[in-house]
């Protein structure tokens, strides 16, 4: 059973609600700010994504679960939109820094892979689950 | 997104009241941005020391106004909180930007 488990609407105040709501509650709360900063950013990432992509032509919801393993939190969320293209998560490299020419997205899913480990991506009938566990300290 | 400016001796200092810049506020923040910065002419630093979450649209809003104000202007950046600085960090944008660890004490209390 999960420590947390909600569910929200995909929408963009309804991430930034549940975020909230997830950092002030007693499963992050008793960890470090390091690791309670690491989770937003994850969390928002992904969520918005979910958002931007997955919802893009409809509407849906969004049910995230955490629970306290001994390495970390572990992270299930999972949507009813459209599926990842090509069935894989996005590689999410850094976009070299042209200083004429500086990218103005493509970090969403660095900083994911960066700050997660045992990422993995499935398409479940016609669920999206994602899940990935925050360690303790960052590993980057 | 509420932004206030001073400007003084070529220096736009604007500071975001805001506690996040993320995907719900991105758009606005670069538009607010873009009418403040057609006021001058000069350097523009963001006192960023209110915001304590930005995600990776705010990150590329921030880039995105570094990229309006053009060649001859320069965008500086004050007082990034931990998780700020965290986004910075890792996505290398630190080494495009000069980060002051807080806006200087003799531009604080300008305009």
């Amino acid at each position: 059973m999960p420590n947390i488990r909600l569910v929200i609407a995909s929408d963009q105040l309804a991430v930034r609600q549940a975020l909230a709501q997830l950092l002030s509650a007693p499963l992050l709360g008793q960890h470090t700010d390091d690791l309670r900063g690491r989770a937003e950013i994850v969390l928002a990432e992904v969520l918005n994504n979910i958002v931007e992509h997955a919802y893009a032509d409809c509407a849906g919801e969004i049910t995230l679960e955490l629970s306290e393993e001994p390495a970390g939190i572990a992270c299930r969320i999972c949507d009813n939109g459209s599926a990842m293209p090509g069935l894989v998560l996005p590689e999410g490299q850094l976009a070299a820094h042209d200083p004429d020419d500086l990218p103005e997205g493509g970090f969403g899913w660095f900083l994911i892979r960066t700050l997660t480990q045992d990422l993995c991506y499935a398409r479940q009938g016609r669920i999206n689950e994602l899940r990935f566990r925050l360690p303790e300290t960052e590993t980057s | 997104m509420q932004l206030t400016a001073h400007e003084s001796a070529g220096l736009l200092l604007v500071e975001v009241m805001e506690d996040r810049i993320d995907a719900a506020g991105a758009i606005q923040f670069k538009d607010s941005m873009r009418e403040l910065a057609a006021r001058g002419s000069g350097r523009v630093m963001l006192d960023m020391s209110r915001v304590a979450f930005l995600d990776s649209s705010g990150l590329g809003a921030v880039v995105a106004v570094m990229k309006l104000l053009g060649p001859d202007r320069k965008l500086e950046l004050a007082g990034l909180t931990p998780t700020v600085e965290k986004v910075f960090r890792l996505t290398r944008m630190d080494s495009v930007f000069t980060i002051h660890a807080s806006v200087p004490e003799d531009l604080r209390h300008a305009g």
